[in-house]
C-alpha cells in the first residue's frame, strides 16, 4: 500500500488541474481512501511536487525484427554504456537502446507504457520476445494490414463481415492491439519496384486503391468495436508537397463516429506534413493540417517531432526508405515480408544547420502547438525523429516561446520564410501537455486504466521534482526540462522503481492484446485464408502467437 | 610434379558441408560420422597422377598443419580438392580470421602425396591434437 | 502428430508427420530424418567422466565458471531462444565472453551489414516473386536439401507458376549437387568472388570497358550474360552460402554483394540473404543484439557488452588462449575449430550442455545432457529468414531442458556474485 501525500495533482481526464491532494494504492491500483489503512502505508511525500499518471507513449518503434536490424546494422549506437551489470542489467544504447536499456530510460523519464507501432503479423513471436524482455513498462503492438494480400482480396470482394473476420483473426494470431495502416498499397507496390503517389492509385496486382485499404479497414474496425481505431501512417510519407495527401487522408474519418475515441488516427504526421514540390521550395503544411484537424471531431493526430542529432529512419514503408538510402547514400536495409508487408532501415540524423532537418523540427513543433491539445499527442516516432528520451524537450518547448525563440537562433534561416514557428505565440499549459502525453495517448489507444489518477486506474505515477504553482514555464524552461528528464519517483503497478534516476527495482509489465473474436464468425474467412496460404511459406497450423508464450498476457475482449 | 622424389600435386583446397556429414553430425563418434568426413576429394586427372586407387590414403599438408585421409575421385576443376568439414579439415585449414573471428576454411594451398600412413580415428586425432 | 518443425538447417521445414509409434519423422529430408532418429545420447551428467546428478554437476560448473577469470560460453545456434537468452545473461552475470556458431559460418554477412546494411526478404517473397534465383557459393541440395523444393527451385508462388518461369545460376568453384540442377553453372577461381561482383557492378552501371576479358576463370561476355539476366530480372535473389564468407575477402564479398544489390534495385527489384546453417543461429545472434546490442563475440569483462570480431570470437579468444574456462552449449568446436583452437579447449575446464556425445565431450570436465528442442522440448527458433517458428514437444522425457539447466546456472551465480 502506498500513500503519496500531498502531491499537486494534474490529472486531465478527470479534470483535475494543479490540486493538492492525496493519492492512494493498493493491489497495484489506485483506490479511494477508503480502502487503506495510512498506519500501513508506504508513504511518500510528495509536498511542492508534482503528480500525474505515468507517460504513455503511442507510437514508438521498440520491439521487432526492423528494430533489431537496426541495431544489428548499427553497432556504433550500442557503444553508449548507460549502465554497468549489477544488481540490474548492463543498459547500452544512444537512440537505440537494447531492451533492458528502453524498459529502463522510460521508467527513468517517468512512462510507465508504450506500443510497439508496427509489427508484420507473421514475425509477431519476435515482437513479443522482443517485448517480453524489457523490463519496467506495460507494452503491446500494432500488427500491420496495409499492404497484406487477404486484406487486398476482401476489400476486392467488398466483403466487410470478411474483412472483419480477417482482422479479428490476425489480431487475435499476432497477440496485437489494433489496427495498424503503413503507406497502404505502396509496400505491395514496392514488390515492384514502385509505390503508390495517390489514394486512387491501383495497387498492382489487385483492383484496390489507398482510399479503399483506408476506407475498408476503418469501416471493419469500428464495426468490431476495437478499443484503438486505425492508426495510419500515410501515403507519401517523406515527399515534398504531401500534406495534401495527408488531408486527403483525414477527410476519409468523415461519417465515421465513435463515442469513446476518434475514428482515425494519423501518425507522425511531421514526416507527411510538406509543402512544396521539391527539396528546394520544400515548407511546412503543418497549419493546413492542423486546421483540418481541428475543424474534425474523429480524427487524432501524433507529432513525429525530429530531435536534433542522431535517429535511425525504420518504418514498415519500404519504397521511402529505398528513396532516403538513394538520397543520403546511406546505409539501407530492406525486408519484403512474405505476403503482408515490408520494412527498411536507413540510419539519419538532423542537423540544425541543415535547411530540410531544421524545417522539419519547425513542423513537428507547429503540429503540437497550432492543433487542439485534445488531438496532438507527443511523439518523436522513436527512433525516426529521436529519442524518446527528449520527450521532456518536447514538452518544455511546447510551454515555451523563449525556449523556442533560443533554439530558432541556432538553426538555418531557411525555417523563417518556409514556417511559421517564428511567429507562433501559443504557450501550451502544463496541463496540456501532460494531456498530450498521458491522458489523451491512453484514450486514443482504448486504455481506460491508463494515464490517469482516478479511482481504478493502474498505480502508475511519476512525480516530478517540480513545483507547478511555483514555476514559470515560459521562463524556467531549463528548470522543467530537467525535472522532466528525470522522475523523482516512477511507480509502476504501486512499485516504487526508479528514484531520481536511480533503478530501485525491476519489474515486469503485461503485454496487452485484443481479442475479438466473439464479435464475428471466423469460418467466414478462413477458406480464404486456408487458400491462401499456399503463397506462405510456413503452414498454416505454425502461424500465430499462443498466449502461455507471453511472459504477463493481458487479455482484453472485444463484446 | 616430385617433390623429394615423391609424387605431389599441389590444389587449392576447400572444406564444405556435405549431406552425410549432416546426417552423422550429431554421431560424432560412430564409424558412419568417421567415413563422412575423413577423405578428400581430388579431380580425376590429380588422382592419377598419384597413382591412387579408391581407397588409398594420402597426406595432405598446408602452411598450418598435415593430415592423412583417404582419397576419392569427384567431379572437381583440375587442381581443386575438397574435405568435408570436420576435425580433419580443420587440422589443416588457416586459423588467421583477418580480424573477423572467421578462420580461413575455403582457399587454402595444400600439397597432395600419397602415403602408406594410417588415417587416424577421431579420438586418435583428437589426442594427436 | 503434424506439421513438426524441423531442427536441422537454416530452412526450418515446418511440414513433417512425426510417427508416435516407428519414433521417427515422414517428409523431411536425410537430414531431418537423422535428426528425428533416434541416437546415442549422454546418459547422464557427469563429473570428469563419473556419473553425477544434474544438481551435482551444475554446482561445479558454477563453482568453475565464477572462478574463471574470463570464460567463453559459445554454441547456441542448435538450442531455443529462451535458453540463448540465459546464456546471454549469464555472460554477462560472469563478466565472460559470448560468441556464438555463426563465428565460424555467417558472421562475415554480418560484418558486411554493419558496412552497408541487408537489403532483403523473407523465403515467401523468393518462392512468391523470384524469377531469378542465384545460389552464390552456395549448395543446398547438400546442406538444405529441401529448401528448392520449398522456397527457391521448384517451389512455386502468387507470380512464379512454374519451374519454368524461374532461372536458377549456381556460381561456385566446382560443380556441385546444386550446379548440377541449375539452369546455369558458372565455375569460379576460388578467392575470386570479391572481383566477380565488382565486375558485375560495372557492367550494370555501364562500365564494362573497366573489365577485362576474364575475371576469376569467368569469360567477360559469360559475366556479360549474367549481369543481363540480372537487370532483366523482374524480381531477383541472391542466397548465398560459406563459398562467400569462408573464402579469401570473406565479409568484403558480402559487402560487394550487396552492393551490387543495391544497383540493382535502382532498375528492378532484388533481394540478397545469406543461407543460414543451423536452424537457430538466427536465434543465436538476434537474442543478444536485442538484449545487448551486438550478434556476436562479445565481451563482457568490464561489466558491459564490448563487440570486437577481431579479439572477442570464439577463435581468436582460444588462439590468444583469453579464456581460462569454457561453457560449450548446443555444438561442437572440437569438431569444427582450427586446431590451434582446440589445442586450448584440451587445456582448460570445459563444461558441455549437449543432448549427443561428439568430440567436445571427449575434452568436457563436465558434460550435462539435455532435451532435444523440436523433440522432448518446446520453444521457439529463428528461420534463416528470421520467420519465428514455435519448436514443438513430441515426447516426454527426463532430461532437462537447456533451458532449464542455465536457469539454474543463472540462479547460483546470481547468488554467489551477491
Amino acid at each position: 500500500m502506498l500513500w503519496i501525500k500531498n502531491g499537486i495533482v494534474v490529472d486531465p481526464k478527470n479534470k483535475i488541474n494543479l490540486e493538492k491532494m492525496d493519492i492512494f494504492v493498493k493491489n497495484g491500483k489506485i483506490v479511494p481512501e477508503s480502502e487503506i489503512k495510512k498506519g500501513d502505508c508506504r508513504v511518500i511525500d510528495a509536498s511542492g511536487k508534482l503528480v500525474v499518471a505515468g507517460g504513455v507513449d503511442m507510437h514508438a518503434h521498440i520491439a521487432g525484427g526492423k528494430i533489431n536490424t537496426g541495431r544489428t546494422m548499427r553497432p556504433e549506437e550500442m557503444r553508449v554504456v548507460r549502465n554497468i551489470a549489477g544488481k540490474f542489467r548492463a543498459s547500452v544504447g544512444r537512440v537505440l537502446l537494447t531492451a533492458p536499456a528502453i524498459g529502463y530510460e522510460y521508467a527513468k523519464m517517468g512512462y510507465t507504457t508504450s506500443f510497439e507501432a508496427a509489427t508484420p503479423p507473421v514475425s509477431s513471436l519476435h515482437t513479443h520476445e522482443e517485448l517480453d524482455s524489457i523490463p519496467m513498462i506495460d507494452k503491446a503492438a500494432l500488427p500491420v494490414f496495409g499492404n497484406w494480400h487477404l486484406v487486398f482480396k476482401c476489400i476486392e470482394e467488398k466483403n466487410i463481415e470478411k474483412l472483419k473476420a480477417l482482422l479479428a483473426w490476425a489480431i487475435e494470431r499476432s497477440k496485437g492491439f489494433g489496427v495498424k495502416v503503413v503507406n497502404p498499397g505502396g509496400v505491395e507496390a514496392w514488390m515492384y519496384g514502385g509505390n503508390v503517389k495517390n489514394l486512387d492509385d491501383q495497387v498492382p496486382g489487385f483492383g484496390v486503391t489507398p482510399r479503399e485499404i483506408i476506407t475498408w479497414l476503418i469501416r471493419a474496425n469500428e464495426g468490431l468495436g476495437l478499443p484503438h481505431s486505425v492508426h495510419l501512417h500515410c501515403n507519401n510519407l517523406g515527399v515534398p508537397g504531401n500534406y495534401q495527401t495527408t488531408i486527403e487522408s483525414i477527410k476519409l474519418a468523415k461519417g465515421f463516429k465513435n463515442e469513446k475515441r476518434q475514428v482515425l488516427h494519423v501518425t507522425h504526421v511531421q514526416f507527411n506534413a510538406y509543402s512544396g514540390s521539391s527539396w528546394r521550395d520544400f515548407g511546412s503544411g503543418a497549419a493546413e493540417i492542423a486546421k483540418v484537424v481541428n475543424s474534425m471531431d474523429n480524427v487524432t493526430i501524433d507529432m513525429g517531432q525530429p530531435i536534433f542529432g542522431h535517429a535511425t529512419a525504420m518504418t514498415g514503408d519500404a519504397p521511402f526508405q529505398f528513396t532516403l538510402h538513394k538520397l543520403l547514400g546511406a546505409r539501407w536495409s530492406n525486408k519484403d515480408t512474405e505476403v503482408e508487408t515490408g520494412a527498411g532501415i536507413v540510419p539519419i540524423g538532423y542537423l540544425p544547420n541543415n535547411p530540410v532537418h531544421a524545417v522539419q523540427w519547425a513542423i513537428g513543433l507547429e503540429l503540437g502547438l497550432l492543433t487542439e491539445s485534445d488531438k496532438v499527442a507527443l511523439t518523436t516516432d522513436y527512433p525516426n525523429g529521436g529519442p524518446f528520451t527528449e520527450y521532456p524537450y518536447i514538452m518544455a518547448m511546447l510551454m515555451s516561446k523563449k525556449m523556442r525563440e533560443g533554439e530558432l537562433k541556432k538553426v538555418h534561416q531557411y525555417v523563417q520564410k518556409a514556417t511559421n514557428l517564428p511567429s507562433i505565440d501559443v504557450e501550451k499549459t502544463l496541463y496540456e501537455v501532460i494531456h498530450m502525453t498521458r491522458s489523451l495517448p491512453a484514450r486514443i489507444l482504448g486504455l481506460e486504466n491508463k494515464g490517469h489518477l482516478g479511482i481504478g486506474a493502474d498505480a502508475d505515477i511519476a512525480i516530478y521534482n517540480l513545483n507547478p504553482l511555483e514555476t514559470d514555464f515560459s521562463n524556467e524552461f531549463e528548470k522543467v526540462y530537467k525535472a522532466f528528464k528525470v522522475a523523482e519517483f516512477t511507480i509502476k503497478g504501486g512499485e516504487v522503481i526508479v528514484r531520481n534516476g536511480e533503478l530501485l527495482k525491476e519489474v515486469y509489465g503485461r503485454t496487452f492484446w485484443v481479442d475479438a473474436r466473439k464479435k464475428v464468425d471466423l469460418e467466414v474467412v478462413m477458406q480464404d485464408v486456408k487458400n491462401y496460404f499456399q503463397y506462405y511459406s510456413l503452414q498454416l497450423s505454425n502461424y500465430g502467437v499462443e498466449e502461455r508464450w507471453l511472459k504477463k498476457p493481458e487479455r482484453l475482449e472485444v463484446v | 610434379m616430385e617433390i623429394g622424389g615423391v609424387m605431389a600435386v599441389v590444389v587449392e583446397l576447400i572444406t564444405g558441408r556435405t549431406l552425410d556429414q549432416g546426417a552423422t553430425v550429431e554421431e560424432k563418434l560412430t564409424e558412419e560420422y568417421f567415413k563422412a568426413v575423413s577423405y578428400i576429394e581430388l579431380n580425376e586427372e590429380d588422382f592419377k597422377q598419384l597413382n591412387l586407387k579408391e581407397g588409398d590414403r594420402v597426406k595432405v599438408t598446408t602452411d598450418f598443419g598435415e593430415v592423412v585421409v583417404f582419397a576419392k575421385k569427384a567431379e572437381l576443376p583440375k587442381g581443386i580438392a575438397f574435405i568435408p568439414m570436420g576435425p580433419y579439415a580443420n587440422m589443416v585449414i588457416d586459423p588467421a580470421t583477418d580480424g573477423t573471428g572467421m578462420p580461413q576454411f575455403k582457399g587454402i594451398k595444400a600439397k597432395i602425396e600419397k602415403t602408406e600412413e594410417k588415417v587416424k580415428t577421431i579420438k586418435e586425432l583428437l589426442e594427436a591434437i | 502428430m503434424q506439421d513438426i518443425v524441423c531442427t536441422f538447417c537454416g530452412s526450418v521445414c515446418d511440414d513433417g508427420e512425426y510417427d508416435l509409434k516407428k519414433k521417427s519423422v515422414k517428409k523431411f529430408c536425410k537430414l531431418g530424418s537423422s535428426k528425428f532418429a533416434e541416437k546415442e545420447r549422454i546418459k547422464a551428467p557427469m563429473i570428469d567422466g563419473k556419473e553425477v546428478s544434474y544438481e551435482e554437476a551444475i554446482d561445479k560448473a558454477v563453482e568453475i565458471l565464477v572462478n574463471a577469470k574470463r570464460p567463453l560460453l559459445y554454441g547456441w545456434a542448435s538450442t531455443a531462444n529462451e535458453a540463448i537468452r540465459l546464456g546471454v545473461i549469464l555472460a554477462e552475470k560472469l563478466g565472460g565472453v559470448y560468441d556464438q556458431c555463426a563465428s565460424v559460418c555467417h558472421a562475415p554477412g554480418t560484418l558486411a551489414t554493419i558496412e552497408e546494411g541487408i537489403p532483403g526478404g523473407t523465403l515467401g517473397s523468393v518462392k512468391n516473386r523470384a524469377d531469378v534465383v542465384v545460389f552464390w557459393g552456395s549448395n543446398p541440395m547438400e546442406a538444405h536439401p529441401r529448401h528448392g523444393m520449398r522456397y527457391s527451385i521448384s517451389a512455386k508462388g502468387l507470380l512464379v507458376k512454374d519451374r519454368k518461369q524461374r532461372k536458377v545460376i549456381v556460381v561456385d568453384v566446382r560443380p556441385t549437387k546444386t550446379a548440377k540442377i541449375a539452369d546455369i553453372f558458372i565455375q569460379i577461381k576460388p578467392g575470386y568472388d570479391y572481383a566477380i561482383f565488382s565486375a558485375l557492378r560495372a557492367i550494370i552501371s555501364g562500365n564494362a570497358d573497366a573489365v577485362p576479358s576474364e575475371v576469376g576463370g569467368v569469360a567477360k561476355e559469360k559475366l556479360i550474360e549474367l549481369a543481363d539476366i540480372m537487370k532483366n530480372a523482374k524480381y531477383g535473389a541472391i542466397l548465398y552460402g560459406l563459398g562467400v564468407t569462408q573464402s579469401r575477402g570473406r565479409d568484403r564479398n558480402v559487402e560487394n554483394a550487396i552492393k551490387l544489390v543495391q544497383l540493382l534495385n535502382r532498375t528492378t527489384r532484388w533481394i540478397i540473404w545469406p543461407m543460414r546453417g543451423h536452424y537457430n543461429v538466427v536465434g543465436a545472434g538476434e537474442v543478444p543484439a536485442w538484449e545487448v546490442g551486438y550478434q556476436y563475440a562479445i565481451d563482457f569483462s568490464r561489466g558491459y557488452p564490448r563487440f570486437s570480431p577481431a579479439e572477442f570470437s570464439a577463435v581468436e579468444v582460444l588462439k590468444r588462449r583469453d579464456c581460462d574456462a569454457a561453457l560449450i552449449v548446443a555444438s561442437d568446436p572440437v569438431a569444427h575449430f582450427p586446431r590451434i583452437a582446440v589445442q586450448h579447449l584440451k587445456r582448460i575446464p570445459v563444461i558441455q550442455i549437449d543432448p549427443y556425445p561428439n568430440m567436445t565431450t571427449l575434452v568436457a570436465k563436465i558434460v550435462i545432457p539435455s532435451a532435444v528442442y523440436g523433440i522432448e522440448a518446446e520453444g521457439t527458433a529463428y528461420r534463416m529468414d528470421c520467420i519465428p517458428l514455435r519448436l514443438k514437444k513430441i515426447i516426454e522425457t527426463n532430461y532437462w531442458t537447456d533451458e532449464k539447466i542455465l536457469e539454474e546456472m543463472l540462479r547460483r551465480v546470481e547468488k554467489f556474485k551477491g
